[in-house]
């Protein structure tokens, strides 16, 4: 994966205002979803986002794709600054950068029928294309996801979760994207499906060689697609590694607990595990701790941890860690 | 799972058919049984007051000398006897039908229309541009009505047009309203944001996705309006600010029959009950489409 | 030492405008004091409707037929005048969205003691020291404080631990948790099983776990349970259950979850199709369809649970049962 990375995103912040109420004398909150993340993407790679509720890894996936107001930082894809374009020229990008959802169901209008659902993209940005061509293209994407194609004329709610995903899948697929961002997309799955739509998403990107960012809160399922791994905590990075480097050698506390917190379906191995159990629950967003957001958990806490936020500190080659005592 | 290597274009014949939201929808109202009579109801008076042509001969003008005020006699082919003036009632209460359904029907699709479009819009756009357009309305709405038309009427002189456009200016605020309430949650849904993320035009985003998504409870509203719109219609015409003579509607007749109550009751009853059953049927439908087109549809 | 749970062939049946949908299919298990159970399930196995209906919690559209014995006493069908007196006493249960399971608009405090005064006729004041004390054992913080407080100011976890808590008090002999951790984060995850296994443990409550998650599984229970469209398929010893599976389902269960401690293969194994249509279930085994080691026998003739001995039964002795023709897996 060499040569210049696909889409380059530094010192990002997403910042929502609360609004204040002078009513009460309350000033207005600053919620900070989302605190100067940088990290490069290479071409056909996978980026693995993990981290529990209110880390911002959805928000910041939606970031990236500029879904969202309020982004600070820049994004540059291919070269270019997305924050310098305009809305109908990010509109045009759109072609190459594409998004799966989470809830499948949801995420597809429940009046249209599945073919429709799917050459929506066709339409919007090859609208050259005749009504035939269009569909047979439609029916070989269906077939592609492991759906059947004359099941073209059906609509949403006649198919099942997983065939439901297939379908968001299939839409995101259609014109070729170089980057789909996957908002947690196995999470509300059934385990046995699970399965099919993770080597369902690994076969497409042996197929087109899109990039892919992965966000989810598996650690299981991320391990088995990601090529690297970031991970969150409040808004901010705790570590950044290739995959293997992650999960052998974890250096932040947060991934160590994290990956320790991970459930093995192995009687003998689980009850044998050294268990690292966090004490605590997660701080409100709204007010982080000073310097490190993770020290009222982290068991290694000192003084410092509260004075100083910790900077990435680059460990071996791509392995990057936020913490001041990551050596202990 | 299965292959990319079969990807030919299945004919049309071999595809399954789908089973959409709309045709459940239909299904269960199907199974609502005052919702179907009431239908059935609705379209038979509406074919009489069509084809009354058809069923008497008489003309809604005509007038018969010796037959002034006389009861209903089927024998002489006033069915709903005649009135102070010597017309058959039967026939111009066909009439009067004729003019309050296509009032209530017309007046009812400019408000749809009018009232779609503004609140998809606002409520979409959101932000001050919202806020400008609801504002419109709001002020639109404290336009007390009777005054209103009572200018126009002024201004322009009575005539049926006048009535569409009066009753059709003021029904498009309610539509704007719940259409905009609809719209702002439907922004939120995940589909949409889907379409916006896959590059769609906002102005397609909001005909292609909100709009059929809000049609549910917009149909709902439509079947309740027009019993609103006739009525408003007859109360216009009550009051002698409506229709003019000697075309006429329900509400003509019975404020006509009104004046005669004591002495040709007949005069009052027929017109009466055809409004009143016309309303009934569009209720009943009107709560049967809400049944049917149950949120947890979607 | 009578079993805590006598479950015995249990149906449950809803009407439906599509007609009759059967959710349980002639469950039978038992649950011994002091012991947890794990029932594993995807949607449509039954897994949920089987303990609402032990509950007596089922839709009013849910009729449940077959006997369930709490303690030795059929409790199924048992008006709710009854019913309460064990709910909430001698059987609990916990749901998976606490936030759905509290009252909002009522204070944690009112919760918690609403269930000594009515069960134990104890004081407010009484009733709040042991509420108290009972917060402070499911680790909540300045329990004392934050027991005036609604669940809204509770963060996910806290209010899971509020219902683990509101169901311990009165020291129930049998602890229901329909996937209590399913909505948690993954560390909260850890937190709260561990709480629940601790508590138990001390108290010799019984519990039962419904989970989809087999990790959660392996690393709390005692014996398992496989459901699939209603049935159970496969019972055991968790290690037997895990290192010798029986049932094809199981085994694809097991083969199909990416692991931290497997090899990271290119692909995952799967189960090909789709999860049941409980409307649409044909005469046969109802995974025939999805099944790799299928036979023409299990088409037609559906199999029955039996008891395994031989290789494939556990040393850990009896309750090891499956439903499949295969004679070994």
């Amino acid at each position: 994966m060499k040569g210049p990375p696909l889409l380059s995103v530094r010192d990002l912040s997403v910042h929502f205002h609360m609004a204040g109420s002078w009513l009460w004398r309350q000033p207005g909150a600053l919620l900070k979803a989302v605190d100067e993340v940088s990290f490069d993407l290479a071409p056909g790679e996978t980026l693995g986002l993990v981290g529990e509720s209110g880390c911002g890894k959805s928000t910041l996936g939606r970031a990236v794709l500029r879904l969202l107001p309020n982004i600070q930082g820049r994004v540059v894809w291919l070269g270019e600054d997305l924050a310098k374009l305009d809305e109908e020229a990010m509109r045009r990008k759109r072609r190459e950068m594409q998004i799966v959802f989470q809830d499948p169901l949801a995420a597809l209008d429940p009046r249209m029928t599945v073919g429709e659902i799917i050459a929506e993209p066709l339409r919007t940005f090859r609208p050259d294309m005749s009504a035939a061509e269009s569909k047979a293209k439609v029916q070989a994407m269906m077939a592609g996801v492991g759906l059947l194609p004359q099941q073209i004329n059906r609509y949403p709610h006649e198919f099942s979760g997983g065939q439901c995903q297939r379908i968001g899948i299939a839409r995101a697929m259609i014109n070729e994207p170089k980057l789909v961002v996957c908002d947690e997309p196995v999470s509300a799955l059934d385990v046995s499906i699970q399965a099919q739509i993770v080597n369902l998403l690994m076969d497409l990107q042996r197929q087109y060689g899109m990039s892919m960012i992965f966000i989810s809160h598996n650690l299981s399922v991320v391990r088995h697609v990601a090529h690297r791994i970031m991970v969150l905590y409040l808004g901010r990075v705790a570590e950044i590694a290739d995959r293997d480097q992650l999960y052998r050698n974890p250096r932040h506390p947060y991934t160590q607990a994290l990956i320790s917190a991970v459930p093995i379906p192995d009687p003998d191995l689980e009850r044998a595990k050294a268990r690292l159990i966090l004490k605590g629950d997660l701080p409100s967003p709204l007010h982080p701790p000073s310097g490190c957001a993770f020290r009222t958990r982290c068991p290694k806490a000192t003084s410092l941890c509260a004075e100083r936020r910790p900077e990435l500190t680059p460990l071996e080659l791509g392995h990057r860690v936020a913490c001041h005592h990551w050596d202990e | 799972m299965a292959d990319a290597a079969q990807t030919i274009a299945v004919p049309p014949s071999e595809e399954f058919k789908g089973r959409s939201l709309w045709s459940d929808a239909w299904r269960r109202l199907l199974r609502n049984r005052a919702a179907v009579v009431s239908a059935v109801l609705l379209a038979s008076i509406t074919l009489a007051c069509v084809l009354v042509p058809l069923l008497s001969p008489i003309a809604y003008d005509d007038v018969f000398w010796d037959s002034v005020s006389a009861p209903p006699d089927f024998a002489s082919g006033h069915y709903f006897g005649t009135d102070d003036s010597g017309r058959d009632l039967f026939v111009r209460t066909m009439y009067g039908g004729r003019v309050s359904l296509t009032v209530g029907l017309v007046a009812t699709l400019v408000s749809l229309v009018i009232g779609v479009t503004w609140g998809a819009v606002a409520g979409f756009l959101g932000g001050r541009i919202d806020g400008a357009m609801m504002r419109f309305v709001d002020i639109l709405y404290s336009v007390p009505f009777i005054f209103f038309v009572i200018m126009l009427t002024v201004v322009f002189g009575r005539h049926i047009v006048l009535i569409y456009i009066a009753i059709g200016a003021v029904s498009w605020l309610d539509m704007a309203r719940i259409v905009r309430g609809q719209t702002m949650s439907l922004k939120r849904r995940e589909f949409v944001e889907a379409a916006r993320a896959g590059g769609v035009r906002q102005s397609r985003v909001i005909l292609r996705h909100i709009i059929p998504n809000c049609l549910g409870p917009v149909i709902v509203y439509v079947t309740l309006t027009v019993p609103n719109v006739i009525l408003l219609e007859s109360f216009l015409s009550f009051l002698g600010l409506g229709v003019q003579e000697p075309s006429t509607s329900w509400g003509v007749l019975i404020s006509d029959g009104a004046r005669i109550m004591e002495t040709s009751p007949w005069a009052l009853c027929f017109p009466a009950a055809f409004l009143a059953v016309t309303l009934a049927c569009f209720n009943f439908i009107g709560d049967g489409l809400r049944d049917a087109l149950d949120p947890k549809d979607r | 030492m009578d079993a805590v749970l006598e479950i015995a062939d249990l149906q449950v049946r809803f009407a439906t405008p599509e007609g009759e949908v059967a959710a349980v299919n002639g469950v039978g298990l038992t649950v011994e004091p002091g012991e947890t159970v794990g029932i594993v399930g995807e949607s449509g196995s039954g897994k949920s409707q089987v303990f609402l209906a032990v509950m007596g919690l089922l839709a009013s559209n849910g009729k449940a037929a077959g006997s369930v014995k709490f303690q030795g006493e059929e409790i199924l069908g048992r008006p709710a005048s009854a019913l309460n007196q064990i709910r909430g006493a001698r059987m609990s249960m916990i749901f998976q969205d606490p936030m759905t399971s509290l009252n909002p608009y009522l204070t944690i405090e009112r919760q918690l003691t609403e269930v000594l005064v009515t069960h134990r006729a104890m004081s407010r004041g009484a009733a709040r020291t042991a509420a108290v004390d009972m917060l402070e054992r499911v680790q909540i913080p300045e329990a004392d404080r934050r027991i005036g407080h609604y669940p809204f100011e509770f963060s996910g976890g806290m209010r899971q631990r509020a219902m683990v808590a509101m169901a311990l008090l009165c020291q129930p002999e049998l602890l229901i948790a329909d996937e209590p951790t399913t909505a948690l984060d993954v560390t909260v995850q850890a937190q709260i099983l561990a709480l629940m296994a601790e508590l138990t443990r001390s108290a010799r409550t019984a519990l039962v776990l419904i989970t989809h998650d087999l990790g959660v599984v392996a690393g709390l229970c005692d014996r398992v349970l496989v459901m699939y469209a209603g049935r159970v398929v496969e019972t055991g010893a968790v290690r037997d259950i895990f290192h010798r599976p029986q049932h094809p389902y199981t085994a694809g269960l097991l083969a199909s979850m990416p692991r931290l401690d497997s090899d990271v293969a290119t692909h995952l194994q799967t189960i090909p199709g789709q999860p049941p249509n409980l409307q649409r279930l044909g005469p046969g085994c109802a995974f025939a369809e999805r099944c790799p080691r299928v036979m023409d026998r299990c088409r037609v003739e559906r199999p029955l649970l039996r008891t395994i001995s031989g290789p494939g039964a556990g040393q850990d002795g009896e309750g090891r049962m499956k439903a499949c023709h295969l004679e070994e897996l």
